[in-house]
């Protein structure tokens, strides 16, 4: 069974599905919102699940970093796993943060000026403006 | 300047970066603000010259620089090369352009008391937009992307004081932007999983190493990692049908704001695309089908958009949509993969750049006389503000393709291109495209100079700042169409420069 | 005395342009402009005939609008005589368009007499083009320049309509046909210069174009030069009409559909190559298509009540002609059609010029309303009459030695298709030009009466001949028509010039 050894693949998967799901199928701008984070959660994990490493041996990777900088870099620190991925997502992290930020943001002042937070009931409001511009330019 | 030198690629960067930083600390009233946007977005200007300058000296190195000096293995990179140092002057240039256009715009636009985070977030998105050009590695592309996606989505949202429509379209637009950037990095993350590294030049290397072992046929990471890269940055460059957060976006964002973003930000994602299928991706990965299905969406995006942009009723609404054709008019050119083709695409962002930068700042001049940008307003225009009217008009030339303005030479390029591979349907349907463009543009201008104007009341010219600008632009469009040797080389050498990697 | 050379000739209209626009206020001073810039202009030209004589001049290049391939300019006989015709007739019609504008009481004279300027410096530079990309970026100025005029009686939404088909036919023909075929030939054949024999020579030879795709080139320039009106992209042409009639007089008599046939002709001979066409056995449908256009478009203008109309229907039918010429695809044909281009213009300018006469004085536009109108404008009618002639091809007008040429170039190679079309249609041009003179001359005005619940100005007041300049204009033209018949040899001349050169 290749495809379970893969499971931590799966999962990032099955986080970033619902995430999308979320983004495509609610219509609270909220829940969009909350759903987008998850989607971009989904792509954090995917990272660090890539980032793990295990040697020939079996031995688990280890982040050994405080160890290696307490020693002065001199000893092998034996297998560890990349550090590079972490560090990307600690930048996207903060990336999604800002995204949710912003989009929260924005769905306040929408509140406050449409009085709602549902998608379906802001597009009625929409229409009925486009509807009302197009009788003036006529 | 000479010590500054060496530093070049991430002074631009920087310069608007921290301009932005400080920009918020200004005093919230008075000119102050955009006083200081424009000389940071000037300095940008002259950067970008000595830059191109630098590039010409030696055009067939890239100028490489490492960001502490860390190796690019390590740490990040920026490359310079013929396209880039072409694509960040225009950036540059628009930028200052548009800067100078805002002040009346943001006056009346945007709150007294706003006006220093507008343009500190103004400035940052210009720097995520030069950055994006700049740099070479994959992942600092994403963070720059959303850099700039993100102060592009505030700037729209402001909007909200004119139409509060803005709001939802700027979270429309910052749904599916964050939807197609974290497809972006998605895709980087395959690639660094197969490759190890972030770095385009080095992750190019090591997947033709791959490629020379064997290893690639029938892998399946690199293809999905391909296809997430693709989705994304069509969803970022508003390639049809990916582009449905475009026309609203355009449409009620601040008019200073569609100026600066309809003229730089998809050029940007156009130029990411340019990097990733040819820089990255040629050569190692048969992308034919997928260049192919790009073809095959940009002409459908003219024709159905530019179809759109003639129904509609809102002078912005019109331009936002002959945008998104407009831009399937650079997919249709790089999807042909060969030397006119790619070297259409390269010199319409800059056409297209110019010719819609100058519409759109006329369309905003008459927002801010009329109040609005509808049809109506524009009746009879023509004998009340002719000076804008006829930057309108120049700009609806290019757009059309008429000779001795910009859009001719892209279109002759683009043409070139189909033929060379005898595609000669091609053509015919981009051209059969084209001409939907004169039934909308021609709508327009029949209103402005025929009809008559709805109310008596004297309309004012628009104020010298806007016109410099809009005619800066407009002439930069008669000229760029009047003799293209400069630019035509440059395009055609930076295609080749493109296109080199892909054989 | 300053060289002139065809920059000049394209400079003089821009800067009297420009000029107009600066005097714009005073309508005396902007009508001397304009004279003395047609006057300039012709002198500029007429000095260039030496040189086209000896065949194309050097070239000369002004801007890089492409990197390979310059805006460029030179001196042929064939140009010469489109540029010729023009720059003279402009004289005609600007003394012609005082006396209709003031007479008329037409709004935005300014914009008139700018754009009027604007036009004839793109047709100097559709004449003196050594390139196809500068003859292509011509065309479409002209297109542009002449939408203003077209739509000169502008919030009319009669002149809106007929602007949108002048300029959506003349613009899509030419960006869907002749911009493929026109970077077609650049892509295949690295070359866009106007050469006697074409730029297609190796490429054919060498087998890189296959003989169907060079005859698929002809066929897109043929079929995108719209203002050639070549029937079906001939709707522009009689919508153009809604324009002040000196617009229809200089520009769709002369001016915008000479530059179509000079195109054609030009293209076919320089670009082209008729030799070659002949030798692949590609283009004889032309010959076939401008037949029928030529006919079909007699027989149409037959049934035309509306004066204009009515002449705008037999100006497609002569431009078919110029197009038959060329499609003989042999040296004759060209000649004959080189020297049609300029025998046209002077009858056909002279019936527009009366039409407009007719109606500044007599508020009639309809064939229907003229009976006995020559009695009360005889100078205007006779004109009209010379006009007709030449339309027709008799003797004593320049319709008669050029229809003489084609009639002996078609027998001469053999195309007894060319030669049925050329009698068909004389017969045909007869049948509808003749029946207006008549009426004119021989029938008896309408009484007072029959015109009395028709508008105030109309038939029931006398009216005498049309204002002065108008009258100068008219005879001036005729005239000319008909010394063309006894002095042919300057067009003459520069045909002969133009056949010489052709390889055959």
């Amino acid at each position: 069974m290749e495809g379970l050894g893969l499971f931590n693949y799966w999962i990032a998967v099955a986080i970033m599905m619902v995430g999308f799901y979320g983004v495509i199928a609610k219509r609270n701008l909220v829940k969009q919102a909350i759903s987008l984070g998850l989607f971009q959660t989904g792509v954090f994990l995917f990272y660090i699940t890539m980032s793990v490493y295990r040697a020939p041996d079996g031995t688990p990777g280890r982040a050994p970093v405080w160890e290696a900088i307490l020693d002065g870099f001199t000893k092998d620190p034996g297998p560890y796993d990349n550090p590079l991925p972490h560090v990307l997502m600690l930048t996207a992290i903060v990336v999604g943060v800002s995204t949710l930020s912003v989009a929260l943001a924005i769905i306040m002042n929408i509140k406050r000026l449409y009085g709602t937070v549902e998608a379906d009931e802001i597009s009625e409001i929409e229409e009925a403006i486009e509807h009302r511009e197009e009788m003036m330019s006529r | 300047m000479d010590a500054l030198t060496p530093h070049l690629p991430v002074l631009l960067v920087l310069t608007p970066l921290f301009g932005g930083l400080l920009a918020a600390l200004m005093p919230r009233r008075g000119p102050a603000p955009w006083i200081w946007s424009a000389l940071v977005t000037g300095f940008e200007v002259l950067l970008g010259l000595s830059m191109v300058k630098l590039v010409r000296q030696s055009p067939q190195e890239t100028i490489t620089y490492f960001i502490g000096w860390w190796p690019a293995e390590y740490g990040i990179a920026y490359e310079i090369d013929a396209l880039n140092a072409y694509v960040i002057l225009v950036v540059a240039l628009l930028a200052f352009v548009s800067t100078i256009y805002a002040k009346s715009s943001v006056e009346d636009e945007i709150p007294k008391d706003r006006h220093n985070f507008f343009y500190s977030i103004w400035l940052l998105a210009i720097s995520g937009m030069v950055g994006i050009c700049a740099t070479a590695d994959t992942f600092n592309i994403y963070v720059l992307l959303e850099i700039s996606s993100l102060t592009v989505y505030t700037l729209i949202a402001m909007g909200k004081y004119r139409d509060r429509r803005a709001l939802t379209a700027s979270l429309k637009y910052l749904i599916l932007g964050s939807i197609g950037a974290t497809f972006i990095l998605l895709g980087i993350g395959y690639l660094l999983m197969l490759t190890g590294t972030l770095n385009m030049a080095d992750m190019h290397e090591q997947l033709m190493l791959m490629k020379a072992e064997g290893d690639l046929a029938g892998n399946r990471t690199i293809l999905v990692g391909f296809t997430f890269i693709t989705v994304g940055l069509g969803l970022k460059m508003a390639m049809w049908p990916l582009h449905l957060w475009l026309p609203n976006a355009y449409t009620f964002a601040p008019s200073a704001v569609s100026a600066l973003v309809a003229s730089t930000a998809t050029k940007v994602g156009v130029y990411m695309a340019f990097r990733f299928i040819f820089t990255l991706f040629g050569s190692v990965y048969d992308s034919s089908a997928t260049l192919a299905l790009m073809a095959f969406c940009g002409t459908l995006g003219i024709i159905v958009s530019s179809i759109r942009a003639a129904q509609a009723t809102n002078v912005k609404k019109i331009l936002a949509y002959s945008s998104v054709g407009q831009l399937g008019y650079i997919v249709v050119g790089f999807s042909m993969a060969n030397e006119s083709g790619v070297a259409a695409s390269v010199i319409h962002i800059l056409n297209h750049a110019v010719t819609k930068g100058a519409m759109f700042m006329a369309c905003g001049a008459v927002v801010l006389r009329m109040g609005n940008a509808d049809l109506k307003s524009f009746y009879g225009l023509g004998r009340r503000m002719p000076a804008t009217m006829a930057a309108f008009t120049i700009g609806g030339l290019g757009l059309i393709g008429m000779p001795l303005t910009s859009g001719f030479i892209s279109k002759f390029y683009l043409i070139s291109g189909a033929l060379h591979d005898g595609k000669w349907w091609l053509a015919m349907v981009v051209l059969a495209g084209s001409l939907i463009s004169i039934i909308y543009v021609w709508r327009v201008l029949e209103v402005i100079y025929f009809k008559k104007p709805e109310k008596r009341a004297p309309v004012e010219e628009a104020p010298f700042t806007m016109l410099i600008a809009m005619w800066i632009l407009a002439s930069a469009s008669v000229i760029l169409g009047v003799d293209a040797e400069l630019t035509g080389r440059l395009a055609e050498f930076a295609a080749r420069v493109l296109i080199g990697g892909a054989t | 005395m300053i060289e002139s050379s065809p920059l000049l000739a394209i400079a003089i209209p821009l800067v009297g342009g420009a000029l107009i626009v600066v005097t714009g206020a005073r309508r005396n001073l902007r009508e001397a402009v304009t004279l003395v810039t047609a006057g300039c202009l012709l002198a500029a030209v007429a000095a260039l005939v030496p040189a086209a004589l000896k065949g194309p001049s050097p070239t000369i290049e002004v801007l890089h609008v492409l990197p390979e391939i310059p805006l460029a300019f030179h001196v042929e006989p064939l140009g010469m005589i489109y540029a010729l015709i023009a720059s003279g007739l402009w004289i005609l019609n600007s003394i012609y368009s005082i006396g209709y504008m003031r007479g008329n009481r037409e709004s935005h004279q300014t914009r008139f007499y700018l754009c009027f300027a604007l036009s004839i410096a793109s047709v100097m530079g559709i004449a003196f083009s050594a390139n196809m990309l500068t003859l292509f970026i011509c065309y479409e100025t002209l297109s542009l320049v002449t939408y203003p005029l077209v739509t000169h009686k502008a919030p009319k939404p009669a002149a809106v309509r007929a602007g949108r088909t002048y300029l959506g036919i003349l613009v899509s023909a030419s960006v869907l046909l002749m911009l493929p075929a026109m970077v077609g030939t650049w892509m295949y054949t690295g070359s866009l210069d106007f050469v006697h024999g074409g730029v297609f020579g190796e490429a054919l030879a060498d087998g890189s174009v296959p003989p169907w795709l060079f005859g698929f080139i002809f066929f897109l320039f043929m079929y995108g030069i719209a203002k050639a009106a070549l029937m079906p992209f001939h709707r522009w042409l009689p919508a153009a009409m809604v324009a002040p009639t000196p617009v229809s007089a200089l520009l769709h008599a002369v001016a915008v559909v000479k530059a179509g046939v000079f195109s054609v002709c030009k293209i076919s001979t320089y670009l082209i190559g008729v030799d070659k066409l002949a030798e692949f056995g590609q283009g004889g449908w032309l010959l076939y298509a401008a037949g029928i256009s030529v006919v079909a478009a007699s027989f149409i203008a037959l049934f035309q009540d509306n004066l204009k109309r009515r002449l705008a229907y037999s100006t497609v039918s002569q431009l078919s002609y110029i197009t038959m010429g060329a499609a003989m695809l042999n040296p004759l044909g060209m000649m004959a059609a080189a020297m049609h281009i300029a025998a046209h213009a002077f009858g056909k300018i002279t019936l527009f010029f009366a039409a407009g006469s007719i109606y500044t004085a007599a508020h009639k536009t309809k064939v229907s309303e003229l009976d006995g109108i020559g009695r009360r404008m005889p100078f205007t009618m006779g004109a009209f009459t010379i006009g007709c002639l030449s339309m027709i091809g008799l003797p004593p007008t320049a319709g008669f030695i050029s229809k003489w040429m084609l009639l002996g170039a078609a027998w001469t190679t053999e195309q007894y298709f060319a030669v049925g079309v050329l009698i068909v249609s004389t017969l045909l041009n007869a049948a509808y030009f003749l029946p207006i003179i008549h009426r004119a001359f021989f029938r008896a005005p309408p009484p007072p009466s029959a015109a009395s619940d028709e508008s105030s100005t109309a038939a029931g007041v006398p009216h005498g001949e049309a204002p002065w300049p108008i009258v100068v204009a008219v005879t001036g033209t005729a005239a000319c028509a008909a010394t063309v018949f006894f002095y042919p040899s300057v067009f003459a001349d520069l045909a002969f010039a133009l056949m010489r050169g052709m390889p055959t």
